[in-house]
């Protein structure tokens, strides 16, 4: 896939994910299911899942896509990274058993986001596919570290056991990544 | 509001990824409500996570799984679908933002604090985490907590008034992360107690022969 091929369907996906939200379309709810479940599967199997509990991570995480898809918002996030996060809870709730303290943006106590100028919104829907470069760009050992953080639900303690390096290593790259991409989603701003 | 002392990347990486513990993520959460700064870099994270989750090489799913859910959607009605909360009327603001309200229970006024000796304060939290302790701690304006090291990691969150030790000044929102190099003997700033969330995973080493005595007692 091409950038421009990869635009179109992050912006196809949001555009589903909205009619699910506005008027319940289960035919873009479908096309949703075909594209996240088979993703949201693996993710589950490379936590360490067996098939069947992927399954379920899969189940629960769609139905809640179909319940919350009101709480979408095209602005702030693109579908994969919102989907992510619901597929990240589920995991937690599901196959680790625990709850996962959040803010609640209807707290009278939460600090409001300041109130972003035109130009961000637009810098908000790009940031998503800066970030993705920005990754694409840095060292293959901070690539690695970030991945198996992500995907197999490893605190960076751990990664660093697995990668054989000093724990202090991990979390400099880790520091370095995120140096790096802070610098990328600030530019132009 | 300025906070100024904010949780490192990599903690904040670990709740993005979903890798960090019940007990540390309230720490986490809790200093999120009050830091639009931090909500911003956790989002761009979670970005990260979405264009993972867009480059991994997808599993197949059996129709079984669409036909199950599609059939689940079938029995449910519209007000199983979950729409916003509306925010309290009220103009107060608490002193406990959420998530760590609802785990405590109610906001700080309304708590059964348990006495710790020298006018200071506690209140356990519960949650999930075994081996890892959160509470709330409230010490008294311009007091000073006996001399410490810790035996493992300690994360303290200010939620009102102020303490401060060698390592600067620390006020509502305010996270600091301690560990075995860090020995400390914050004070409570005068004015106002200080409460703050308090999450270890192991016992803290104090300084002086009497505050260890006393330790167990307290079960600190």
């Amino acid at each position: 896939m091409n950038d421009d091929d990869r635009q179109n369907m992050a912006g196809q996906l949001d555009r589903m994910l909205v009619a699910v939200a506005d008027c319940r379309d289960r035919q873009a709810f479908k096309s949703l299911f075909e594209y996240f479940a088979p993703r949201v599967k693996a993710f589950g199997l490379r936590q360490g899942a067996d098939p069947g509990m992927a399954d379920e991570v899969v189940q629960e995480t769609m139905i809640n896509v179909w319940r919350k898809a009101k709480q979408f918002e095209a602005t702030k996030a693109s579908a994969s990274t919102w989907i992510f996060a619901i597929a990240r809870n589920m995991r937690i709730d599901m196959l680790r058993k625990a709850n996962r303290p959040e803010p609640d943006m209807d707290d009278p106590a939460m600090v409001p986001d300041p109130e972003p100028q035109a130009h961000e919104i637009i810098h908000r829907k790009q940031e998503a596919r800066r970030i993705e470069e920005a990754f694409a760009s840095l060292p293959a050992e901070q690539q690695e570290v970030l991945r198996l953080a992500f995907f197999e639900d490893k605190a960076h303690s751990r990664v660093a056991a697995e990668l054989g390096i000093p724990l202090g290593t991990v979390k400099s790259r880790i520091r370095l990544a995120f140096r790096h991409l802070r610098g990328v989603v600030g530019e132009e701003q | 509001m300025n906070i100024s002392h904010h949780p490192s990347e990599d903690l904040l990486l670990d709740y993005a990824s979903g890798a960090l513990g019940e007990a540390w993520s309230l720490a986490v959460a809790t200093h999120l409500a009050l830091c639009p700064g931090c909500r911003r870099v956790v989002s761009g994270m979670e970005a990260l996570g979405g264009s993972m989750l867009d480059s991994i090489v997808p599993a197949p799913t059996s129709r079984n799984t669409l036909n199950a859910v599609m059939t689940r959607l079938d029995a449910m009605t519209e007000r199983d679908a979950a729409v916003p909360a509306a925010p309290p009327a009220d103009g107060h603001t608490p002193i406990l933002p959420q998530p760590l309200r609802g785990y405590a229970g109610a906001d700080a006024d309304g708590l059964n604090w348990q006495r710790l000796g020298l006018g200071a304060y506690q209140m356990p939290i519960p949650t999930g985490d075994k081996g890892v302790t959160a509470r709330l701690l409230r010490i008294p304006a311009g007091r000073p907590v006996p001399k410490h090291s810790h035996g493992g990691l300690e994360l303290t969150l200010v939620l009102s008034g102020a303490f401060s030790d060698a390592t600067g000044s620390y006020g509502r929102g305010d996270l600091q992360a301690a560990d075995e190099n860090l020995e400390h003997q914050p004070h409570a700033e005068p004015g106002e107690d200080c409460i703050c969330l308090a999450i270890t995973d192991a016992p803290l080493r104090f300084s002086s022969l009497a505050a260890r005595m006393v330790q167990p007692l307290l079960g600190i």
